[in-house]
């Protein structure tokens, strides 16, 4: 089946070959990092986490959204989900391979990385989520494939598939909470140390997710013989919808304890990403246009004729995308640091060898994704 | 393990040790006991005896001086760069009101905000830097000091965003190259790991205190035993006036403050 990935034409290829060489740029950099050490990246002692645990977080939220396909289908025998579901797996597939490579290339003793495992410990929140996301891996790579199989056999799925795929629901909820957890636990980081931080990853997730997945589809659409049914792409934009302003309320819950509350601490950090703080102010262009990208989307998704075009659906999920990735990616990460514990403020800016060895791995996400798409595909087809 | 009436007492402290070894069990792992409801009696009784910690005299110490953390640092083969970002420290000193910045600083003149304090790892007896540790490279001793075992830390700087104290440093490039002169008898780190104070654990041993102690020549840093009620530390702790930084967090620092 594997080989059916490979099958294509020119611009197929084309398209591989770039992908290639982008993750081979990205390869070339992650070298001289292991070489140099982190320092060539932007972060610091104060902001110890920068641009790669920030896509690592945003990703989880991607992986984790594949029950907003798994879910209508399985639970609720949406029929028109019914060619889509695997797209979304393979999309949380990807995503998965990102996140954990994210973290691995964050890591300053990267050949060390088994001992998270060979010293497996259990207060550790890391441990766990690297536990629950090679889990994920492992259920939507397995079930994406053998479904294609039996798809292609005109069998049924075994009863071990469909619990596998009844399992991977709360999974994915679990992989996003796991992560949050990584946050809300940790004393001292105001910004951070809030309940509500599993919820509000899961509604970023699960509008950001269906957001990648219908400009997915929509590209397949474009370039292949498969096209989706118009009421999946409606569904789909519903669902992202209702994601967007669960996010958005709850981001207003968190503006009001801080700020009705007027403790300090708890203000900093939105004050900084908002206002800026003690005159640094670098997150400040990108957290408005996360919030103008947020409402922006919301208020084009409120009208159906909106949702039912695809050009102008195309720009309400590109702004959804973009909003929830400067916010979750970005803001959420490096503003968790400023200040820093001792009240300084100390600003991050990405660096170029980070910003490649990230490119790379979307390179490889992206690889990924297309491969088993092509794949898909052409098993249907044939 | 299953403990019933056969598991004698050798037998149990054999089984407890074993798990404090791993780090399981006691306070780094899921304790079987919530904070607050901990027995009187220990299961390591080692661990009740000793309770290192630091008392600095705030008064006593003149703001422009840098003799504890100039020995320190040195006898630790800490590195010093240029770049402020990068920078590893293991004891300085930071202005009054970032250590404190919960006190009541309004009506305070701006040089007593800014009056340089002291600033080392607290040595935590609940230290969250230990319990977000994904591998233990970062554990705490039963005398209380929190150790990092530099050959096992995979650098994911976890215990960085988990202390509250900012009392952690990254070696975002090789220390070597940060180092003027080498102490031989003390181990460099590598690229890629995370360090801090380790309250002197390779000095102590002998009965000795940490460098930062021995030599301040005004004596405004006092080493001992917290849970030695007869200790010159407790004594002091008990007679003076106070602070612990961020007392609210719950992590019960070992390093206090006289004010």
């Amino acid at each position: 089946m594997i080989e059916k990935a490979f099958e294509g034409g020119k611009k197929y290829k084309l398209w591989l070959l770039f992908l290639l060489a982008i993750i081979a740029a990205g390869i070339y950099q992650y070298s001289i990092q292991l070489e140099e050490g982190l320092s060539i990246t932007g972060m610091s002692r104060d902001v110890s986490w920068g641009f790669y645990v920030a896509n690592f977080t945003f990703f989880v939220g991607v992986a984790a959204s594949a029950v907003m396909l798994v879910i209508p289908y399985y639970l609720h025998h949406y029929k028109k989900f019914s060619q889509l579901v695997i797209f979304g797996e393979w999309l949380a597939v990807g995503s998965v391979v990102m996140c954990i490579l994210f973290i691995f290339v964050d890591m300053g003793q990267p050949q060390r990385a088994l001992n998270i495992l060979l010293h497996p410990t259990p207060n550790s929140v890391l441990f766990w989520d690297v536990i629950v996301l090679f889990g994920y891996l492992a259920i939507n790579l397995f079930v994406a494939w053998v479904t294609l199989r039996k798809e292609k056999a005109n069998l049924e799925i075994s009863k071990l598939i469909k619990f596998l795929i009844l399992l991977s629901i709360p999974w994915a909820i679990a992989i996003h909470t796991v992560t949050a957890f990584l946050y809300s636990g940790l004393p001292g980081r105001h910004a951070w140390l809030t309940a509500i931080m599993a919820p509000r990853f899961l509604a970023s997730a699960f509008a950001a997710g269906p957001a990648l997945l219908i400009l997915l589809l929509m590209v397949v659409k474009k370039l292949t013989y498969f096209k989706p049914e118009k009421e999946a792409f409606g569904t789909l934009a519903k669902i992202m919808l209702y994601g967007m302003l669960v996010n958005i309320f709850f981001y207003g819950l968190e503006i009001f304890t801080a700020f009705y509350s007027n403790i300090p601490s708890h203000k900093h950090t939105l004050t900084y990403l908002f206002f800026g703080l003690n005159g640094y102010s670098k997150l400040v262009p990108y957290v408005w246009t996360s919030v103008a990208f947020g409402f922006v989307s919301v208020f084009m998704l409120l009208f159906p004729a909106i949702r039912a075009n695809h050009k102008t659906l195309a720009v309400a999920a590109t702004l959804i995308f973009f909003s929830t990735y400067l916010d979750k990616g970005l803001a959420l990460v490096i503003g968790g640091f400023i200040p820093s514990p001792l009240e300084t403020i100390t600003e991050y800016t990405i660096t170029g060898p980070e910003f490649t060895i990230s490119a790379g791995i979307w390179a490889i996400g992206a690889l990924l994704v297309t491969l088993a798409y092509r794949m898909t595909l052409n098993v249907r087809q044939s | 393990m299953k403990f019933d009436n056969k598991v004698n007492r050798k037998e149990f402290l054999k089984l407890t040790g074993i798990a404090a070894l791993i780090g399981v069990g006691g306070k780094t792992g899921f304790s079987l006991y919530a904070s607050g409801q901990e027995p009187e009696t220990d299961s390591d009784e080692n661990k009740n005896k000793i309770r290192y910690g630091l008392l600095i005299d705030t008064k006593k110490c003149p703001p422009d001086c840098t003799d504890c953390s100039d020995i320190c640092h040195s006898k630790h083969n800490v590195p010093s760069y240029k770049s402020k970002k990068i920078e590893i420290k293991w004891i300085w000193k930071e202005p009054a009101k970032h250590l404190f910045p919960e006190n009541n600083w309004d009506l305070k003149p701006v040089a007593a905000k800014n009056v340089p304090l002291l600033t080392v790892c607290n040595h935590c007896k609940n230290p969250p830097c230990v319990r977000v540790c994904p591998t233990q490279a970062t554990f705490k001793r039963d005398d209380g000091i929190i150790m990092m075992d530099y050959h096992r830390c995979i650098g994911c700087r976890f215990c960085m965003a988990g202390c509250p104290y900012g009392s952690r440093s990254f070696n975002y490039k090789d220390p070597r190259k940060g180092l003027t002169e080498l102490n031989p008898d003390y181990p460099t780190r590598t690229t890629g790991v995370v360090e801090k104070c380790n309250l002197c654990a390779e000095k102590i041993g002998d009965g000795s205190s940490p460098y930062c102690v021995e030599k301040c020549s005004k004596g405004a840093i006092i080493f001992g035993n917290l849970n030695d009620p007869e200790s010159e530390i407790r004594k002091a702790i008990e007679q003076d006036h106070v602070l612990r930084r961020k007392a609210e967090l719950g992590t019960e620092p070992s390093v206090f403050y006289k004010v």
